[in-house]
């Protein structure tokens, strides 16, 4: 049946699916893991970092990209297909200051990178992208806003989220353990959510941090590190104690 | 000789980042620039020089605003002259955008009347995109867009945008050069000089909301009594957080003698205009 309906992706299939923007919300469920959490006063991304190869060079590896001064954005999916998102993204932020004298707001730049996948589930010989971002930031009136968008165009808010491999995990995780948390718990609540399926190590996750006043902000290696082992002692120590063993 | 390669510029008319930064309706990067209609003549600078004068409608206006301490105040006067023929003492020279932004008529009425109700248009189209109001400065920035689109086509437009946001009242410039100025105080149109000489004199921030009020109807008043092309009825708005409202509407010719109940001591009068 599916044979039949999957090429030319502007037709629908008899039972009303869309079956390239299902294969494409496959394709991004086989990438790299990303989590975001909203906080009172911050936004925190962890990615799953890709193994990189000895030779390559890891910084141009990146899979969170700053859209605007105020506004970054994570993915999940085809790094190529992001790519060409995130600059048209960033095309749309400058624009967007050039029309109205003003920062585009998170939702509307999250509304905007919908729109273009949208557009490319509804024409003609494009198939459409490979990704789902999560976009955060803070809104006009200070406040953090975290957002995800898929290939099918649907956008909504989020106090947290997992997108990629074993996002279903993280976000029943996520679910359980969600508190409105603030400054470094935020960044703690975002770390326990990502080694619960990826090694703790900085060699394996990449985490970064929207601040109000200062922006986007990577977090270095050994602080990585040094946050991971809090949590790993933090959760020895909830453990129950095992019983002696009977001798 | 080397050619600088840039894409964005050069590259084919569809592309979509192109698109995204409006290049093409610029007539840049591959489109026909000759999309519309040219007139046929030897040197179109000067024609397009020549023809704006046949066009230029009336500026004798004069229009003010100033923030204060309790918001913005809006003044404006309502006579429309055609050289010296004065052809309507009733004109309404503030256009009520929306509830919280006002703008103000100076130039060509036609071009004011339109542009600032299309800018409304847009404004309530921000709002149902965007959940929220759009702020002065964004309303500002949309209308100077459009005069700079179409800068040099003969468009006549001097206009104070001005209302109430978040970050408090907001007042800019704006004209059909496509300028665009943020500002505490202005003033627009042939009595502006007059209206200017007043306001500078009697402006502080700290004014009451009742002094505000009487110094922009003395400033117009001032501009009515020595400007030929400025006359009729003084208009004064006071916007605050709420949104606007019209507080004033009040004729020139009352005005003279309600300021000056004995016509010695009008500054005109070096001589007593009664003696024989």
């Amino acid at each position: 049946m599916s044979a039949r309906y999957d090429r030319a992706i502007t037709v629908f299939s008899p039972d009303g699916h869309l079956f390239q923007v299902e294969y494409a919300l496959e394709a991004v469920r086989k990438g790299a893991l990303a989590v975001g959490v909203r906080g009172s006063d911050a936004i925190v991304l962890g990615v799953e970092k890709k193994a990189v190869a000895k030779l390559q060079v890891a910084q141009t590896v990146r899979k969170i990209a700053q859209i605007d001064d105020h506004i970054c954005l994570a993915f999940a999916g085809l790094t190529a297909d992001a790519r060409v998102l995130i600059n048209k993204a960033r095309i749309e932020a400058q624009s967007h200051r050039l029309t109205l004298d003003e920062r585009a707001s998170v939702e509307h730049m999250t509304r905007y990178i919908a729109g273009v996948q949208q557009k490319y589930t509804q024409s003609g010989g494009m198939r459409p992208f490979g990704i789902s971002t999560l976009v955060v930031g803070f809104d006009p009136l200070g406040r953090p806003a975290l957002y995800q968008t898929d290939p099918s165009g649907t956008y909504s808010a989020w106090k947290a989220n997992a997108i990629g491999r074993n996002s279903k995990t993280v976000r029943e995780f996520l679910e359980k353990n969600y508190a409105e948390t603030s400054g470094r718990d935020t960044l703690k609540l975002a770390l326990r959510a990502l080694v619960e399926v990826v090694e703790g190590s900085s060699k394996n996750i990449e985490v970064a941090v929207v601040e109000k006043e200062g922006g986007l902000r990577f977090l270095a290696d050994d602080e990585v590190d040094g946050l991971v082992k809090e949590i790993e002692e933090e959760k020895a120590a909830a453990q129950p104690q095992r019983p002696a063993a009977q001798q | 000789m080397m050619r600088i390669s840039c894409p964005l510029i050069d590259g084919p008319a569809t592309s979509a980042a192109q698109d995204a930064c409006g290049l093409r309706e610029l007539g840049v990067g591959g489109a026909p620039v000759d999309s519309f209609p040219l007139p046929a003549v030897q040197d179109i600078d000067s024609f397009e020089r020549e023809v704006v004068e046949y066009v230029k409608p009336n500026h004798g206006t004069t229009t003010l605003g100033f923030i204060f301490q309790g918001g913005v105040i809006i003044a404006v006067d309502s006579r429309a002259s055609q050289g010296s023929y004065i052809s309507s003492q009733t004109v309404k020279k503030v256009i009520e955008i929306n509830p919280y932004l006002l703008g103000t008529m100076a130039g060509g009425a036609a071009d004011c009347q339109f542009w600032e109700r299309n800018l409304g248009r847009q404004c309530r189209l921000y709002e149902l995109a965007n959940g929220k109001r759009i702020t002065v400065r964004g309303a500002s920035k949309l209308l100077a867009n459009t005069m700079f689109s179409y800068r040099g086509m003969g468009l006549s437009m001097g206009t104070m945008v001005a209302g109430w946001d978040e970050a408090g009242p907001g007042l800019y410039y704006v004209d059909s050069d496509g300028q665009r100025t943020k500002g505490k105080l202005f003033s627009v149109g042939s009595g502006s000089l007059y209206a200017y000489g007043v306001l500078d004199e009697g402006y502080r921030w700290d004014l009451s909301v009742e002094e505000a009020v009487e110094l922009g109807l003395r400033s117009i008043y001032h501009a009515t009594f020595r400007d030929a092309a400025s006359g009729g009825t003084v208009s004064v708005y006071h916007v605050t957080q709420e949104g606007w409202t019209k507080v004033r509407g009040e004729d020139v010719g009352e005005l003279h003698f309600r300021f000056y109940p004995d016509p010695a001591k009008h500054p005109c009068n070096s001589v007593d205009p009664l003696a024989v």
